[in-house]
């Protein structure tokens, strides 16, 4: 037992003198972490801004004069262009200067003057399904307001008697645990898992192989040191660093983008060592199925990929195929951006959380398990 | 290790990689104070047999007992007793010379007064006391290699496994390797290595070549020379090389092995002499030809010659 604690102590400090020795590596560790995170944050959003429009008023009447100033009184979107021809449109959108582009047909006011159903087209560039989904809901907001107040303005100078009576549904919204439908809130928890998930993946992937390309692999293997000493002794020390990281971008969560922590540290530190703990062992593993750094660093590659993809740090799991939601259970990052997102915003604790617990609990010991097992004090 | 026992017995090993045999049915032993060279040209399978008696790869077929203790069944059980030095030895080149050698110390739990004396000790033999705080990322070559001896002896074994110890070392470092070497063996122990210098076999009690993962022969430099069935004779010339073509393959001429300006031939018999002679002038090639004694070098190309006809 002394005896096995004294050697695990020494690959320790060797694992430690390697990677804290060069202050290039120190540096590597932890700054571009947080510069990501401050990146990632700024970046990672849903919100719409600004889209680049087009307009093409055939009617040009006071009533689609009225309607382009909303669009341009709108932060949704910025009029670049006023065109005449409808074969410009296509060559602007083409060309990428604008994602969409309005055009009112003649007639629009005279239409509206009756009371019947004025027309106006919009193309949208959809190739990012995402802008021309939110830019069109924001457009029929815009189009939509525009005429309920201008019948609104009709009815009140015909009969101001039936303007007051007019049906109305209104959905008041009560967003929630993010009252701004803040999507920075919504993100920056999220980008927290998936730079934890890339650190501690590739730094563990290269671990084992990189002894075995140096050669000293072979040589440790000629040593009485069992192989559970060796696979802790090269874990704890990236468990250490991520555990740090993890601290610093939390930090840059909080304290610069103001994303409320509403549950309690203790909760999110306890997911993210249970995470760390699967990320550490599927980037054993990777470690010591591969023959080269280079494979190993594809290999977790490919896994990083789509452990971010299905994990709902985007797109919601529940809209995936059935079958591909039964395969995120095996995705630490599944359980671990739902318990991001939960202490953070929701301020929930074990009580609710505990199944997302037991999931990280069991892939990370089944994974460290396995790269034990699997680690052979032998060359083949 | 029971009394009598050889440090390090090998008994019909064998081990195959795909589409190779590397490794076929090798018997020999090594004993206590002895220095056991194994030779052989590249892929002869002594990696793979060092590999087999350092317990880090699983012998397909036959027997290994190492420091009395049989590695088929217990690969690890042997280890606080053997060193072993792979083809490449693995240094932390972050790490200092004294950082590596202790790590290394540490993992056989050497420490203390005792780590520091063998480490002074070993470190002086191989001349590198004044590098001790250097990164092993720094240091030359040789050096390198230098220390992945120390570091491989730190824990006092009783066998000693070098895999090309001496390769890339320069011929003042090699004397200090060897040195060290010589001055282990009255510690008791048992030393196998490889070597491609062959120089370096005949500083060797007993050599072996392996070819093909065959033993083609085993004995002491000595007896080897003495049994050599055949003559060598040295011929100088001024152009060897076409000299070399012209006697390749001719009747009862063995090898024929340029050696600096001349030529080494092995004939069946001292007589062959008066008929090279002849096909020489003939040939209008002016050369002295003089029996020489055997170097081992000619009795590994000749062995190997054989080996393959
Ligand atoms: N891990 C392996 N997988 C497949 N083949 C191997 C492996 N290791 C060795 N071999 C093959 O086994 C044979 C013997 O190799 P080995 O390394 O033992 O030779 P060697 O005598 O040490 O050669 P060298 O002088 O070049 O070091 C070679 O043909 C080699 O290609
Ligand atoms: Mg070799």
């Amino acid at each position: 037992m002394r005896a096995m604690l004294s050697r695990l102590r020494h690959m320790l400090v060797k694992e430690f003198i390697q990677v804290l020795r060069d202050k290039r590596t120190r540096f590597l560790l932890l700054g571009p972490p947080v510069i990501q995170m401050v990146v990632f944050g700024y970046a990672a959003t849903l919100e719409i801004k600004h889209v680049p429009m087009a307009v093409l008023d055939y009617d040009q009447s006071q009533a689609s004069r009225e309607l382009v100033s909303r669009f341009e009184g709108s932060r949704y979107f910025d009029v670049r262009y006023r065109l005449t021809d409808r074969r410009q449109v296509a060559d602007l959108i083409d060309r990428g200067e604008v994602t969409m582009a309005v055009e009112i047909d003649a007639g629009f006011a005279r239409l509206l003057g009756k009371g019947e159903t004025a027309h106006a087209q919009v193309i949208v560039d959809a190739s990012n399904s995402n802008t021309a989904l939110v830019g069109l809901g924001y457009l029929n907001e815009v189009a939509g307001s525009y005429a309920r107040e201008y019948q609104l303005a009709s009815l009140s100078r015909t009969a101001p008697l039936a303007a007051g009576g007019l049906p109305t549904i209104v959905l008041d919204k009560r967003p929630w645990y993010n009252t701004d439908m803040s999507s920075q809130w919504f993100f920056v928890p999220g980008v927290i898992g998936n730079l934890m998930l890339v650190i501690v993946m590739t730094l563990t992937a290269v671990s084992v192989v990189r002894e075995r390309e140096i050669g000293t692999l072979e040589q440790i293997m000629v040593t009485p040191i069992r192989r559970s000493e060796f696979i802790l002794g090269k874990t704890i020390p990236f468990f250490l660093i991520g555990g740090l990281d993890a601290t610093l971008i939390s930090a840059v969560g909080t304290f610069w983008f103001k994303v409320p922590l509403r549950g309690s540290v203790w909760v999110l530190a306890l997911g993210t060592v249970l995470f760390l703990l699967g990320a550490l062992g599927i980037g054993l593993f990777i470690s010591t199925v591969s023959a080269t750094q280079q494979q190993a660093m594809v290999t977790s590659f490919f896994f990083i990929m789509p452990a971010i993809i299905f994990s709902g740090f985007g797109s919601p799991i529940s809209s995936m195929p059935t079958f591909l939601q039964y395969l995120t259970l095996l995705n630490p990052m599944r359980y671990f951006q739902t318990v991001l997102r939960s202490v953070y915003l929701k301020g929930v604790g074990i009580d609710v959380l505990w199944p997302q617990m037991a999931g990280m609990a069991a892939i990370g010991i089944f994974m460290l398990s396995v790269s034990v097992l699997r680690f052979h004090k032998s060359l083949e | 290790m029971k009394e009598g026992e050889s440090p390090i017995a090998v008994r019909g090993l064998t081990k195959s990689f795909p589409g190779v045999r590397a490794v076929d049915g090798l018997t020999f032993s090594v004993e206590r104070g002895e220095i056991f060279g194994l030779v052989g040209p590249d892929g002869a399978g002594k990696t793979t047999t060092m590999r087999m008696l350092a317990g880090v790869l699983t012998p397909e077929a036959g027997e290994v007992r190492v420091a009395g203790c049989d590695l088929v069944k217990d690969p690890e059980g042997a280890k606080q007793r053997v060193s072993y030095m792979p083809q490449r030895f693995g240094l932390y080149e972050e790490l200092t010379v004294d950082e590596n050698i202790r790590f290394y110390a540490r993992l056989f739990q050497v420490k203390g007064k005792a780590c520091e004396e063998r480490a002074a000790r070993l470190l002086a033999g191989a001349g590198m006391s004044e590098f001790r705080g250097r990164l092993a990322g720094k240091l030359s070559g040789g050096m390198k290699q230098k220390l992945g001896l120390v570091c491989a002896l730190i824990h006092t074994p009783e066998v000693i496994l070098l895999d090309e110890p001496t390769n890339g070392v320069d011929p003042v470092s090699r004397r200090e390797f060897w040195a060290i070497l010589y001055s282990l063996l009255g510690e008791g122990v048992s030393i196998l290595t490889t070597t491609s210098y062959l120089d370096e076999a005949e500083r060797c009690h007993r050599i072996a070549l392996l070819h093909e993962g065959r033993l083609l022969f085993c004995d002491t430099p000595a007896a080897l020379k003495a049994n050599f069935a055949g003559q060598v004779l040295s011929i100088v010339t001024g152009d060897p090389r076409p000299v070399a073509s012209l006697l390749e393959g001719r009747p009862g001429v063995g090898s024929v092995m340029v050696v600096g300006d001349g030529l080494h031939v092995v004939v069946d018999d001292p007589a062959r002499v008066a008929q090279l002679k002849n096909e020489l002038a003939a040939a209008g090639v002016t050369a002295s030809i003089e029996a020489v004694a055997p170097t081992v070098e000619d009795l590994f190309v000749e062995a190997v010659r054989r080996g393959k006809g």
